[in-house]
C-alpha cells in the first residue's frame, strides 16, 4: 500500500502526513511538486501548508504545479485523493472539488482541537468511520471558510456528499464561517475528499487531541488492500 | 514596452473580511461617510512593444484561468495600461490621472511660497487621496 505525499514549495504537514501513513501501516512516498510523476502510488495526500506563500490565493499557484498536471487526470480516473487545509484549497482551484476557501469570517487564525460529525462514512478516506460519529481533531487555517453558490450547496447536500461538518459553538457558530458548517465534502465518485482539519496530527498517543485521524488512513490502506484482493 | 491592466473583484455575494477590517479602520481616522469597503486586485502585465490584440487576448484568459478563481471571483476589466496616465489608474481614465496631476502641483505650491498658512488645506487635500 503505497500513498504518495505531494511536496510543495511551503507544504508545511508533509512529514507529518507521511508519518501518519506510516503508523497507520503503509508506505508514505514521497512526491515531488516539480514532477509530473506520480510513481505508481495506491492514493495521494496533498498537505497543509503555504503552498507558494499562499500567494494570489491559496493553493492557486499549486494548482498549476507538474505534479498537479499528472494528479488532475488521475482522479478524475478514480485515484483516491485527500487534500488537508491547504490540500483541500488545491483541490478547489483544481475544480477537483466545488466550491472555495476564504479568509475566516472573524479574520482570525484557528488553532484548536475541533470536534466534527462525519457525515458520509462510504467514501475512499472514510469508510473505517460510521456515519453520524463525532470525531475531535486539530483545525489551524486563516482561510479555511467554505463557500459556494446555494445551488452547489444543495448539490452537495442533495448527494451526500458532504463528508464532515463542524459541530458548531453554543452561539451557532463554526470555527471559520464555513456555509452549512461545511469542513470536508468528496467528489461525485468517493475517491477525492477534502477538509480543512488535521487528521495527520491525531494519529499517535501524546501528541493531539486523540487518535480520530488514524481512520481516515486505516481507511484508505483497507480499500486499497481489498481492491487488490478482487482485482 | 506596454502593459496591460486586469482588475479582479470578489463576487458581491462573497464574504470580504478584508473589506470589511478596511472599513472598521475608516471611521477610527475620521472617514465615516463610507458603508461598505470591497478589497480587490489588481495586475499589471508588461510585454516587449505595443500592446496587441493577441497579447489583449492572451491576458484574458490568463485573468480566468490563474488571476481569479471563477467561483469566488469576477474579473471585472482588462485593459491596456494608459502610459499618459501617470500611476496607471486607468480605470478611472479621467478622474485618476487628473487628480494625481492636479495634486502635485498644488501640493508644490503650497508648501514652497507659504508653508504657515497651508496647514489645514494640505492635511484636506492628503485626507482626501
Amino acid at each position: 500500500m503505497r500513498i504518495g505525499v505531494v511536496t510543495f514549495p511551503g507544504s508545511l504537514d508533509d512529514r507529518d502526513a507521511a508519518r501518519a501513513v506510516r503508523e497507520c501501516g503503509g508506505e508514505a512516498v514521497p512526491l515531488w511538486h516539480g514532477d509530473a510523476d506520480l510513481k505508481g502510488v495506491d492514493a495521494v495526500i496533498l498537505p497543509g501548508g503555504f503552498s507558494y506563500g499562499d500567494y494570489l490565493r491559496c493553493g492557486a499557484i499549486a494548482r498549476f504545479a507538474p505534479v498537479m498536471d499528472a494528479l488532475v487526470p488521475a482522479a478524475r480516473g478514480g485515484l483516491p485523493v485527500l487534500g488537508i487545509c491547504n490540500g483541500f484549497q488545491v483541490l478547489t482551484e483544481s475544480h477537483l472539488l466545488p466550491g472555495a476557501l476564504i479568509r475566516n469570517d472573524h479574520r482570525k487564525f484557528n488553532c484548536v482541537d475541533q470536534r466534527l460529525v462525519v457525515e458520509n462514512a462510504s467514501t475512499a478516506w472514510t469508510s473505517d468511520f460510521e456515519a453520524g460519529q463525532e470525531i475531535t481533531i486539530v483545525l489551524k487555517n486563516g482561510e479555511g471558510g467554505f463557500v459556494a453558490d446555494e445551488k452547489t450547496l444543495d448539490t452537495l447536500e442533495g448527494e451526500g456528499r458532504v463528508v464532515f461538518r463542524y459541530v458548531p459553538d453554543a452561539q451557532g457558530r463554526n470555527p471559520n464561517g464555513s456555509y452549512r458548517h461545511i469542513a470536508g465534502i468528496t467528489n461525485e465518485r468517493g475517491n477525492v475528499v477534502g477538509l480543512m482539519p488535521h487528521p495527520e496530527h491525531a494519529v499517535e498517543e501524546g501528541y493531539g487531541p486523540s487518535l480520530d485521524g488514524r481512520g481516515f488512513f486505516t481507511s484508505i490502506i483497507k480499500q486499497t488492500l481489498e481492491s487488490a484482493a478482487t482485482a | 514596452m506596454g502593459s496591460i491592466v486586469v482588475d479582479v473583484m470578489l463576487k458581491p455575494e462573497i464574504l470580504d473580511p478584508q473589506g470589511q477590517a478596511v472599513g472598521g479602520a475608516l471611521p477610527r481616522l475620521g472617514f465615516t461617510g463610507f458603508t461598505d469597503v470591497r478589497q480587490g486586485k489588481r495586475f499589471v502585465l508588461t510585454v516587449d512593444g505595443d500592446v496587441t490584440d493577441e497579447h489583449l487576448t492572451a491576458a484574458r484568459e490568463a485573468a480566468e484561468t490563474l488571476l481569479s478563481n471563477p467561483v469566488i471571483e469576477d474579473v471585472v476589466s482588462v485593459h491596456v495600461l494608459d502610459e499618459s496616465a501617470a500611476e496607471g489608474s486607468a480605470a478611472g481614465e479621467a478622474d485618476a490621472p487628473a487628480a494625481g496631476e492636479v495634486d502635485a502641483p498644488a501640493a508644490d505650491e503650497a508648501d514652497a511660497p507659504a508653508g504657515d498658512a497651508d496647514g489645514e488645506p494640505d492635511e484636506a487635500e492628503d485626507g482626501e487621496q
